[in-house]
């Protein structure tokens, strides 16, 4: 079980972690830029449009972050994906990981649960590449920075391979499993 | 604000304006999350514009493509690949370094592959992933995909 106090507290220490790097980063720059005043307008520029890009966005992309993981609760994933089966398993999978936020190691323990529920590995392992690299907030970030034409490319590419990625792994460990009850256990080699 | 930035925010607005319908407590609840994860990725923002500044200003661009550009070579796209696998750092704020660096020289594939193994692969996390799913599913998941990471930057290389 999650306990709330705690979570606050390593919250608060991890923001102490960040103010220090800002400040030991924004150190650096007003040394670098007093030592060298020539590159002060580029870097200048170049941060300000930076700067205007993120901000113009971040207060969107946080609001879908808040949206989402109240919406989507993470009994909900388990739930739809211990039950399904073949290829719907994966583009569910697919689907439904890209939906809830929150960093990967958070999903490994979802990824327990559904291999404890029975759901299929080619399933879980959609599931956690989707969780890791096609978050909806996440891509309205990449559409802002690399353009549509960058996004859907790679967005389109990663989902043929995972699913690919998917079924491999999933007949590799289902062939060894067998192979390893033949054997009784003797040979006991792991890829 | 450019046509991008208006689009997602008001898909946002959007999604926001659906929530508030269909359930009041809740959005509030989302509000305040928001909110909060707003200020907690703040410092990290301005620490990567900050380096996105200095990065651009005070490294050459020949230097940049030297080292993830076109004439890097399937070295650079490897080495690339296991920075991705390595740094733990938010994949919202790896956007605004890739086209910094897209900017600056580096080619499309590297690119790719670094966004591609940075969301994907996790070395620090992988005594976690082992823990809760076994060893072998942990460590095929993250083999397999600095493959397909590097594929996937081959191929936008190639179309884009």
């Amino acid at each position: 079980m999650k306990n709330p106090a705690d979570k606050k507290k390593k919250q608060k220490r991890k923001m102490g972690k960040d103010i220090i790097f800002l400040v030991f980063t924004l150190l650096v720059l007003v040394i670098l830029l007093s030592i060298f005043p020539q590159k002060q307008r580029i870097v200048i520029i170049t941060m300000r449009k930076f700067f205007i890009e993120m901000i113009s966005i971040l207060p969107a992309i946080t609001v879908l972050i808040g949206l989402f993981s109240v919406f989507v609760p993470k009994e909900m994933v388990v739930k739809y994906l211990s039950k399904t089966a073949g290829i719907k398993a994966i583009l569910l999978g697919i689907v439904i990981g890209a939906l809830p936020t929150g960093p990967l190691y958070v999903a490994f323990p979802i990824a327990s649960a559904l291999l404890k529920k029975g759901a299929r590995i080619s399933c879980i392992i959609a599931f956690l590449s989707a969780w890791a690299c096609i978050k909806i907030p996440q891509e309205m970030v990449e559409l802002q920075f690399l353009g549509l034409k960058f996004m859907a490319a790679r967005l389109t590419l990663t989902i043929i391979f995972v699913v690919i990625m998917g079924i491999f792994i999933e007949q590799l460990i289902e062939w060894s499993e067998k192979n390893r009850q033949i054997e009784g256990g003797k040979d006991d080699k792991d890829i | 604000m450019s046509d991008t930035a208006i689009l997602i925010n008001i898909f946002a607005l959007g999604c926001l304006i659906f929530a508030f319908l269909k359930d009041r407590a809740k959005t509030k609840q989302a509000l305040i999350i928001a909110v909060k994860s707003f200020f907690n990725i703040l410092p990290t923002v301005i620490i990567i514009i900050i380096l996105i500044g200095l990065l651009l200003g005070f490294v050459p661009q020949q230097q940049i493509s030297r080292v993830v550009g076109e004439q890097a070579g399937f070295l650079g796209i490897l080495a690339v690949a296991f920075l991705g696998s390595i740094l733990h750092i938010p994949s919202l704020i790896s956007f605004p370094l890739a086209a910094a660096l897209l900017k600056s020289g580096a080619s499309t594939t590297s690119v790719a592959v670094f966004i591609t193994t940075l969301t994907m692969i996790g070395m620090v996390t992988l005594p976690l992933e082992i823990k809760e799913l076994g060893r072998k599913m942990a460590l095929l998941r993250n083999g397999i995909s600095f493959v397909i990471a590097i594929l996937i930057g081959l191929i936008i290389g190639i179309i884009l």
